[in-house]
């Protein structure tokens, strides 16, 4: 039952990364690819109508983690407290930019909400992935069960770790990059004219970096975590997620080249679920490995009574497909390039 | 105040008290609003779908905030109350997963087609949109709800072999009846709030003499959807809500009425400063007998006071604990004061001449936020000193690696953050008022000033 679960929460928070993450994305590159007031408004109506909804599989990935797996939930957040505030702080700006952007013309109002739209977005993009290192690295757990992560120590990974250190920061770059190779493959599906053509090069020169960068990480991660060469011995089958992610990043730049909007960002998508289950798989049975090994907490240690777990199984469930099928609606009446009106007050309508 | 269990008790208790200023406006508008586009869709008259349009401005202002303030309140579960979290996540952490789960994504997908796609889904299909946003926000209050119910009065657990706290009925815990009845009362609170607000702007358009056509429609709709609220609030609800309290929380009852020494028939105390340290009311003005009456439907019926728990059982902040209970009573006997009276000058066809009663409403605004946020605080503050009632004292529920000063750290963050967000607020609704249910109008007026200023 932990490990159906372990799975299921997996997938929520990949989703979670496809989704939002090209929202994260297209605010990352906003105001590289839009220049003109006409040209931001594009790239932000190609996400208005479904960043909030993108926004809620954080929310529900994290109710389903705290129902399912509440010590791990318990560990986790009061660990990372300062970089998950940090995160709040980030959110709350980013869909407060979103919201009222439109709300006022003028040459002030505009130019505001636009910066702050895109640097939020480009840290948050950073600091979920730091927040991805610093579990695949491992914490400072102890016998308590709990530890407390300050925002840096000596950038070093030693016993005293900080959220930032060079391994994490690497990891923060790297999500960052693939967000916005991920997003300018969204921008560029959903726009047309100069936008679109911005967006394309940009994803372009993108994708060297997130190759580089995914290289060099998954070297450095075979000595950070041990476990995840235990696995692939074990489970020699599991080198079926690296190569998705191969797979997907080849396919980007081969669609890309072929100018084929729509298939370049599903290969997108392909890599990041690729590198998101080859961690999740690499870390397994682990479910927040710790510096010593031994205070690892794992499926077994982490996760919630049976009967609650059976139950939430049959509500999850149901609950999932409903979601599913609003979101399937949503995109269906959302298909197709973004039209901006050039007298629209409000985007969308 | 140094301690950490303060400083997040603080944390938690400003940013929950700023999040609910904003979902208490969204579940009573969301009602509302199925009213308005009931009627449009009913009377085919454009007014009302213009109307709803209004409102419908306001609301996603004020979703928007709901959302991204809310956000931080699932967090802090495991920022600050990690130890709470570990020992109860499998069975709170139900009810909050099945909010994401069942009624955010239901609220975002549907919102974004209410507010935008009214053009794209024609009259029945733009109803339902509204309707399901209705739902979505209710489903959501529902389950908070339970989550805070089961806080205040645990059912359908057991005691598993580490200690944890385990689910053991599932049902029990989505139907208790705490959780029914605080529902109930939770959700008319926010009616009245979306009901004051929606009469208040058109009493304040009918006194400014503008758009007096749609000021008629608000004062009405208010107004009467206001008066059904305000008296179920206090009956049934209200009496409900108050013996279950004085049921199963005795020194929370004797604390919000600052009843100290145990009596036969004892006095429903309506005004009177509680002093702990003497163990006296100042100054009471008392109805005889009325609280036994309230509680137990005798006039010399027994209530224990204070004196007779232990000291350490007794809620650490009684003062705020009393005051919050009265101040949430007071209003509420005001509002259905107002409305009735509202209502009568409406059935004679007289209220929208009434001017003083159009102040009255207009003023009124700010008045069922506050009795939502003192709702709240009595219900807190009376939990004290439980986190769980009966099962966990709120001190042992903080992160205990996450020291005061991180935390004073991230409350001061938050501050800062909700100053300027509040402002933003005023400033938006502020706005869309101004601008008024027919926009197209002022808006070319805006925009002739704005091409004459360059």
């Amino acid at each position: 039952m932990g490990t159906i679960w372990f799975w299921l929460v997996a997938i929520m928070i990949a989703i979670y990364v496809l989704l939002d993450g090209f929202d994260l994305g297209a605010g990352a590159i906003h105001l590289l690819v839009a220049k003109t007031d006409e040209e931001r408004r594009q790239v932000l109506a190609s996400i208005g109508p479904v960043w909030d909804g993108n926004e809620v599989w954080l929310i529900a990935a994290g109710g389903t983690l705290y129902f399912a797996f509440p010590t791990l939930y318990a560990s986790a957040f009061s660990g990372f407290y300062l970089p998950l505030m940090i995160v709040l702080w980030l959110l709350i700006l980013r869909g407060a930019s979103i919201e009222f952007r439109n709300h006022i013309k003028s040459a002030v109002w505009h130019p505001f909400w636009d910066f702050l739209f895109c640097a939020s977005s480009l840290l948050l993009a950073v600091f979920l992935g730091t927040a991805l290192g610093n579990v695949v690295r491992g914490v400072p757990l102890d016998a308590s069960g709990y530890f407390f992560e300050p925002l840096w120590t000596n950038f070093r990974l030693g016993d005293e770790t900080g959220i930032l250190d060079w391994y994490t920061i690497l990891v923060g770059v790297l999500a960052l990059l693939a967000l916005m190779m991920h997003g300018g493959l969204w921008v560029q599906m959903k726009t047309s004219g100069e936008v679109n053509a911005r967006a394309a090069r940009l994803a372009g020169r993108a994708w060297w970096g997130v190759v580089v960068l995914t290289a060099l990480v998954t070297a450095f991660t075979f000595r950070i975590q041990q476990q995840v060469r235990e696995n692939l011995t074990t489970w020699p089958w599991g080198l079926a997620f690296p190569l998705v992610a191969v797979a997907g990043i080849a396919g980007v730049i081969f669609e890309l080249r072929k100018h084929d909007e729509c298939k370049a960002f599903f290969a997108s998508c392909a890599y990041l679920t690729g590198m998101l289950t080859s961690v999740v798989f690499g870390v397994y049975p682990m479910v927040l490995p710790a510096r010593n090994p031994v205070y690892s907490l794992t499926v077994a240690t982490a996760k919630a009574g049976d009967y609650g777990l059976k139950i939430g199984l049959s509500w999850w469930i149901l609950g999932i497909i409903l979601a599913a099928g609003y979101f399937a609606y949503v995109y269906r009446s959302f298909e197709g390039k973004v039209v901006v009106d050039k007298e629209s007050h409000r985007y969308g309508d | 105040m140094g301690q950490a269990v303060d400083v997040h008790r603080l944390h938690f208790a400003f940013t929950v008290t700023f999040h609910y200023i904003f979902p208490q406006l969204t579940m009573g508008l969301a009602l509302l609003l199925v009213y308005l586009k009931t009627k449009a869709l009913r009377t085919g008259d454009e007014h009302y779908h213009r109307a709803a349009r209004f409102w419908a401005r306001i609301f996603g202002i004020n979703f928007a905030l709901g959302v991204v303030t809310g956000i931080p309140m699932e967090f802090q579960f495991g920022t600050n109350w990690a130890a709470f979290s570990k020992a109860a996540g499998g069975v709170i952490g139900q009810t909050l997963a099945m909010e994401g789960v069942f009624s955010f994504f239901l609220e975002s997908s549907f919102l974004g087609l209410f507010l935008f796609g009214e053009r794209k889904l024609g009259r029945v299909g733009h109803w339902a949109a509204a309707f399901l946003v209705f739902l979505g926000s209710w489903l959501s209050g529902y389950l908070i709800v339970a989550t805070d119910a089961w806080m205040q009065h645990p059912a359908g657990y057991r005691i598993g072999a580490d200690g944890a706290i385990e689910l053991s009925s599932f049902w029990s815990l989505l139907l208790n009846k705490w959780a029914l009845w605080q529902y109930a009362h939770t959700m008319l609170g926010a009616v009245q709030t979306g009901c004051f607000v929606m009469a208040g702007v058109g009493a304040f358009y009918l006194l400014t003499k503008r758009d007096e056509v749609y000021g008629r429609t608000f004062v009405r709709g208010g107004v009467l959807v206001g008066t059904v609220a305000a008296i179920l609030q206090l009956f049934p609800t209200g009496d409900m809500q108050g013996k279950l309290v004085a049921y199963n929380q005795q020194p929370t009852l004797a604390a919000m009425e600052g009843l100290f020494e145990s009596q036969a028939g004892a006095p429903l105390a309506i005004l009177g400063q509680p002093d702990v340290e003497k163990r006296k009311l100042d100054n009471p003005l008392e109805v005889p007998n009325m609280l036994s009456f309230l509680t137990y439907r005798q006039w010399r019926a027994n209530i224990k006071g204070l004196s007779d728990f232990p000291q350490t059982e007794w809620p650490d902040q009684i003062p705020l604990l009393y005051y919050g209970y009265h101040v949430m009573v007071g209003l509420g006997t005001i509002f259905i004061a107002v409305m009735v009276l509202a209502s009568l000058l409406e059935w004679r066809g007289k209220l929208y001449d009434s001017r003083w009663m159009l102040w009255l409403l207009m003023l009124c605004v700010p008045l069922p936020y506050i009795a939502n946020t003192a709702g709240w605080m009595t219900a807190e503050l009376g939990r004290q000193p439980w986190l769980i009632y009966g099962l966990m004292r709120t001190a042992s529920g903080i992160s205990p690696r996450v020291a005061a000063g991180n935390a004073w750290f991230t409350l001061i963050g938050f501050m800062g953050m909700y100053t300027v967000l509040a402002m933003l607020w005023l400033f938006l609704i502020y706005r869309e008022i101004q601008l008024g249910p027919e926009p197209g109008e002022h808006l070319q007026k805006d925009h002739a000033a704005v091409l004459a200023a360059d």
